[in-house]
């Protein structure tokens, strides 16, 4: 067992990254598929729907499930189940976009906040403070209220506002790079700091970048779904999971609950998905939170005494 | 000590100039003059605007003068008089609105942090003690039930299917808690229920986390060498230093609490400072608007301000420098 083995160099495997999850996440797996499921459905809405999005059928409205409409009719009889998976497209282009924008945003406020530092860091930084201290959903309705609703005006502003707020994380983790030997060596031979910046900085963090993202992603979801609910987001008749919950649909869902059942199920589904996915990426991606034994890793205790038992039973077989 | 309370102190100053900035910057500085929103939206009802009306409306606002005067006089409007302007519909003085409203979102609030700690310190201790078991999964995925279902939806539920089964409605008037404390309690309970569970999965997990990485210090070890119980190992080392960032999230969750509380006291009816600002967002009823996102903002960063100076009692080992 003295076999010194040579170490090979790391290198980041997707198929690896997959089989950890498979393996050692099994409720993350469960996300992933959740997640790959809204891709799919938001991807192929139109293939997928029985019905056009805003088809009406008004001698079958206030249905429940039925064989025809598999999830029931809304009150000027729309099939739920189309208007459902074309909401998934609305989720899936709101959470992406809007996650992408932020972390955008995050990035270059974070990166330039940190590195700059000094007056600029301070200013930036009291800036963040103000917009983290008002309640984002206040500013969101305030905004949103003044520039108009519809789709690519909630994902700028949600993108914007969890961007900034983001912004405070990439800082902590690039004020952490900065003062590492690397990136003084790249200063001292005269490297530009936009270099230094894209090349040394920015790899660096990408693996809670990725994190970031995945975890933005459901947040901006269930963001979009409150600011349609309370009317200050995409406006009717688009099937927003949220909107579907608002409106004139709360007086009819005391006559046809269903109504109030599928858009809020689909919603708490794919953000728990979207959320579990994330928490495993983490997990995978941070090498803090794995191992680590102590007395309470459980699982890891287990596969060592497994190996233990079994070198033991080698060995005696071997002294046999 | 006393030197950090002062830079911090000094800290929140610019902190609070911005949120007035944004504040102001934001109804001010949006294409389309909120004078030409008002107007339309007038004579889309059918009434007609005069010109004079759209100078009396301007005159109102403050609009009449370059930026940095209206900025100048809504400031000195704010320190000099503690006046926030008056409502645009109904003259009424905007600090008048918000007296009457907020000890309904103080509550709410309150209760919802109560209920959000009461579920979420318990099972994020015990996920951490149990990690990678069923007991952690479940606990887990508790945690993140509490995060994906949204409380619009969860309230919703609580509205329709009683209404549906029971014919029972929630009280639409608001009970006072000086004349029926019960029944203000009773009144109040579910939705800071719900308000509190979206917040208790981030909570816990958390909790979790800081408990994780604390039980694999140097010290805990030494306690369990020690062959000290579980139980004064887990509440007496361990606890007491994971709990230290969870105070800090306490303070990063009173701006999530506002905006929930926005939507549940929308659905429930409930007269606080959400329902004042969505009723004028709607009506669009400017420094109303401007004044409530001022005060909470404002409220929110002395919050922080007061999370971050009580380190020094929680954590010994900090040391303000």
């Amino acid at each position: 067992m003295s076999v010194t083995t040579k170490e090979p160099k790391k290198r980041f495997k997707l198929a690896e990254l997959v089989r950890r999850m498979i393996t050692e996440q099994p409720l993350g797996t469960v996300g992933a598929l959740i997640t790959l499921i809204l891709l799919f459905t938001g991807i192929f809405a139109r293939w997928l729907a029985p019905y056009g999005m805003n088809d009406p059928h008004p001698l079958s409205a206030l249905q429940g499930p039925s064989l025809r409409f598999w999830l029931g009719t809304d009150n000027i009889g729309r099939d739920l189940l189309s208007r459902l998976i074309y909401g998934a497209r609305i989720s899936m282009i709101v959470g992406l976009v809007g996650s992408l924008l932020s972390v955008v945003i995050s990035v270059i406020m974070g990166i330039l906040s940190a590195y700059i530092g000094g007056v600029f860091d301070l200013t930036i930084q009291r800036f963040v403070d103000a917009v983290l201290s008002i309640p984002s959903l206040l500013l969101l309705m305030v905004v949103i209220s003044l520039i108009g609703t519809g789709m690519w005006q909630v994902i700028f502003c949600l993108g914007i506002s969890n961007g900034i707020g983001g912004s405070r994380m990439i800082r902590s983790l690039v004020i952490g790079i900065k003062s590492n030997l690397y990136v003084q060596a790249a200063v001292a031979v005269g490297t530009p700091t936009w270099k230094i910046l894209l090349q040394h900085i920015l790899p660096n963090i990408m693996a809670p970048i990725i994190i970031i993202f995945s975890m933005t992603v459901p947040s901006v979801i269930l963001a979009e779904a409150g600011l349609s609910f309370l009317g200050f987001g995409i406006p009717p008749p688009a099937p927003s999971w949220g909107g579907m919950l608002s409106g004139s649909a709360r007086t009819y869902m005391f006559k046809d609950p269903w109504m109030a059942l599928w858009p809020g199920l689909a919603l708490a589904i794919v953000v728990y998905g979207v959320n579990m996915f994330g928490d495993a990426l983490r997990d995978l991606l941070d090498p803090r939170l794995r191992g680590g034994a102590g007395r309470y890793g459980t699982m890891l205790k287990r596969r060592i005494s497994t190996v233990i038992t079994k070198e033991n039973s080698t060995k005696k077989i071997s002294s046999q | 000590m006393r030197a950090y309370i002062l830079r911090r102190l000094l800290l929140t100053i610019p902190t609070v100039f911005f949120v007035t900035l944004i504040v102001f910057l934001l109804i001010r500085s949006i294409p389309g003059s909120i004078v030409d929103i008002m107007v339309n939206e007038q004579e889309s009802t059918g009434i007609s605007v005069t010109k004079l009306d759209r100078q009396a409306i301007e005159q109102a606002l403050g609009l009449n003068v370059p930026i940095y005067t209206q900025y100048g006089r809504w400031i000195s409007g704010i320190v000099l008089h503690g006046s926030l302007g008056e409502s645009l519909w109904d003259s009424i003085p905007v600090t008048q609105e918000i007296a009457a409203r907020w000890p309904v979102t103080l509550e709410l609030g309150i209760l919802a942090l109560i209920v959000t700690q009461i579920i979420a310190l318990p099972i994020g201790i015990y996920s951490a003690l149990r990690q990678n078991t069923w007991g952690d999964y479940l606990a887990r995925t508790f945690a993140i039930f509490c995060i994906a279902v949204p409380s619009f939806w969860l309230a919703t539920l609580v509205i329709v299917f009683p209404a549906i089964w029971w014919h029972y409605s929630p009280p639409i008037l608001l009970i006072p808690f000086n004349k029926d404390p019960i029944g203000n309690l009773k009144m109040f309970i579910i939705p800071a229920v719900i308000l509190g569970m979206s917040g208790a999965g981030g909570n816990m997990r958390i909790t979790r986390t800081m408990m994780l990485e604390v039980l694999r210090q140097d010290y805990i070890r030494t306690a369990w060498a020690k062959g000290l119980s579980e139980r004064v190992v887990v509440m007496r080392h361990a606890l007491k230093n994971a709990l230290i960032p969870v105070v800090t999230l306490i303070g990063y969750q009173i701006p999530v609490i506002v905006g929930g509380a926005v939507i549940i006291e929308d659905i429930f009816g409930l007269p606080g400072l959400g329902r004042l600002l969505t009723d004028a967002t709607e009506s669009r009823d400017y420094p109303i608007v401007s004044g409530v996102v001022l005060i909470t903002s404002i409220v929110i960063v002395f919050i922080n301000l007061f999370v971050d100076l009580s380190y020094g009692y929680l954590d010994p080992r900090v040391h303000y420098e």
